[in-house]
């Protein structure tokens, strides 16, 4: 018999394990619940345990709803938690350095976006359920995820987009040998049409009828950054939102690892983040409202460009109840955020992580997270994914000649002009400072 | 005036197994008023207790969300096409 099992989120009814999403009596999402006594009495999990397996989400296994018998085949996840000392600077005036970290999912494997750990979850089960096709919705990092992980386990994969997706996540998701199905819709109208495929095929929708199992590998986030900070919580947590399971996730794995006795109890604040032309969550939780109001979204941050979150109401209710709250950024914030994360710290997100760094900015400048306390920006996916976003930002500079003394012309041309190549450096130029 | 709703199947067996209706409701509530006259048992899966639509349902009328056509103030258009779909629902066959 299994540890785990699906239990409705409202009413509480068990559901046992099965491709389900949904409580047929409240209509209610479902969620993955344990038996964390027999975790405990069991004894399997304990920090030394866990430090002596391989470095990748699976050393969390316990907590993860796993079919009997699961071999994984892929080492997804521990991606590096950073220290972010220069970034600290230029976002707050009086950082301490240390204080600031970023877990950096732009280089979770094999395909650079956090969403390789929810796939690994969700196939395990899917392959355990007898499906022979895995599908999903996608706003492009899910697609990539989804199809390479199908390719590895042998199964069939049909992946919906909306049609205007960056070509990067398109071709990376053709790559794999992937049936590739554009929408002439937004991704809440992919979604809207997956939800009814769903119901007509049986078909293994990581995102619909996988869900809840699929959303747990979320958590491995949060597992990682406790462990990655000596077993310790941060103060804050700044994470991006699309359709909101992200946020809700880590702040499951944090109350589990409490639960445990893995780490201390403490208080995290969770800060969502979104982008102004797409941010239903940040305006409820601005608004105080505990209800999403669906939007058309109209932003360059596709992957989280979700105008009716599934899981908004989760995200409102963590946001809340941690004392945190939502910002959201417009799309020019984004490329200097990406540009700034990129020249501080040498990491290259894709817009969702401008997102995230445009909003901790923010926040810093409203006084919301404090210098001295510890927080941890998740950057979620890879910058090159969404180049086009960066069109246009760079001059393709005329080619020199291949000669010292074209070089030493061409050197004193550019410190004559002082061209600025960065935006710490215009902003400097400009005499803004930070 | 005729508009067609669609059921999905987590929803069918409140419905004896119809998955589709035709009638002449002319807008939300009125469609509600006939849905619960026809299938009594469906009534508490699409409203709470307030009489709110509930909170992980998302009503479409031809692809796009009720809620951007105004919600239950839209009048509905003679061959609308509406569709009841759970926000993160799935089939379980």
């Amino acid at each position: 018999m299994s540890h785990y099992e699906l239990r409705c989120r409202e009413c509480g009814k068990s559901w046992g394990n099965q491709p389900r999403s949904i409580c047929d009596d409240c209509f209610s999402p479902l969620e993955v619940a344990y038996d964390y006594e027999a975790l405990r009495a069991s004894g399997a999990l304990s920090r030394e345990r866990i430090s002596q397996r391989p470095p990748n989400m699976w050393r969390y296994s316990e907590l993860l709803p796993l079919p009997q018998g699961f071999e994984p085949r892929l080492p997804v996840g521990f991606t590096p938690l950073l220290q972010a000392p220069r970034l600290a600077a230029r976002l707050s005036s009086t950082a301490a350095a240390g204080n600031l970290y970023i877990k950096n999912d732009a280089v979770c494997l094999p395909t650079l976006s956090f969403k390789d750990r929810v796939v690994a979850v969700a196939l395990s089960q899917a392959k355990a359920f007898g499906f022979d096709t895995v599908s999903c919705s996608s706003t492009g990092n899910l697609a990539n995820a989804v199809a390479a992980h199908a390719a590895r386990e042998g199964l069939k994969a049909w992946i919906f987009i909306p049609a205007d997706l960056e070509p990067a996540k398109i071709l990376g998701t053709n790559v794999f040998g992937a049936k590739v199905v554009r929408i002439a819709g937004n991704y809440d109208q992919v979604n809207r049409l997956c939800s009814q495929i769903a119901d007509e095929h049986r078909w293994g929708f990581v995102n619909v009828n996988l869900r809840p199992y699929y959303a747990e590998g979320s958590k491995t986030v949060g597992f990682e950054i406790a462990e990655q900070l000596g077993w310790r919580l941060p103060d804050n947590i700044v994470c991006p939102m699309a359709g909101g399971s992200l946020i809700v996730k880590i702040k499951k794995a944090f109350d589990e690892l409490i639960n445990l006795g893995l780490v201390e109890a403490k208080e995290v604040k969770f800060f969502g983040a979104q982008a102004t032309g797409c941010s239903p969550i940040s305006t409820a939780v601005k608004t105080g409202s505990s209800e999403i109001e669906p939007q058309k979204p109209n932003t360059i941050a596709r992957s989280l460009a979700i105008g009716n979150p599934a899981d908004g109401h989760y995200a409102i209710k963590t946001i809340k109840g941690s004392g945190g709250w939502s910002e959201d950024v417009s799309d020019p914030e984004v490329i200097d955020s990406i540009r700034l994360l990129a020249e501080t710290e040498g990491v290259f997100t894709e817009t969702a992580g401008g997102v995230t760094v445009g909003t901790a900015g923010k926040l810093y400048r409203q006084d919301r997270i404090l210098p001295d306390e510890t927080t941890v920006l998740c950057i979620t996916g890879n910058g090159l994914k969404t180049t086009d976003a960066l069109a246009g930002v760079y001059e393709v500079e005329r080619a020199i000649a291949p000669k010292l003394t074209e070089f030493e012309t061409y050197l004193q041309r550019t410190l004559d002009v002082s061209e600025i190549p960065g935006v710490i450096a215009a902003a400097e130029a400009a005499g803004v400072g930070a | 005036m005729p508009i067609t709703v669609q059921i999905p199947t987590a929803l069918r067996r409140h419905t004896a197994g119809v998955g589709s209706l035709t009638c002449a409701a002319v807008n939300l509530g009125d469609l509600f008023t006939v849905l619960d006259q026809k299938f009594p048992d469906l009534k508490p899966h699409l409203r709470d207790e307030q009489g709110q639509v509930r909170r992980f349902l998302n009503i479409y009328v031809n692809e796009e969300d009720i809620r951007f056509l105004g919600g239950p103030a839209y009048a509905f258009q003679e061959g609308d096409e509406v569709l009841l779909v759970p926000s993160i629902a799935g089939g379980t066959r």
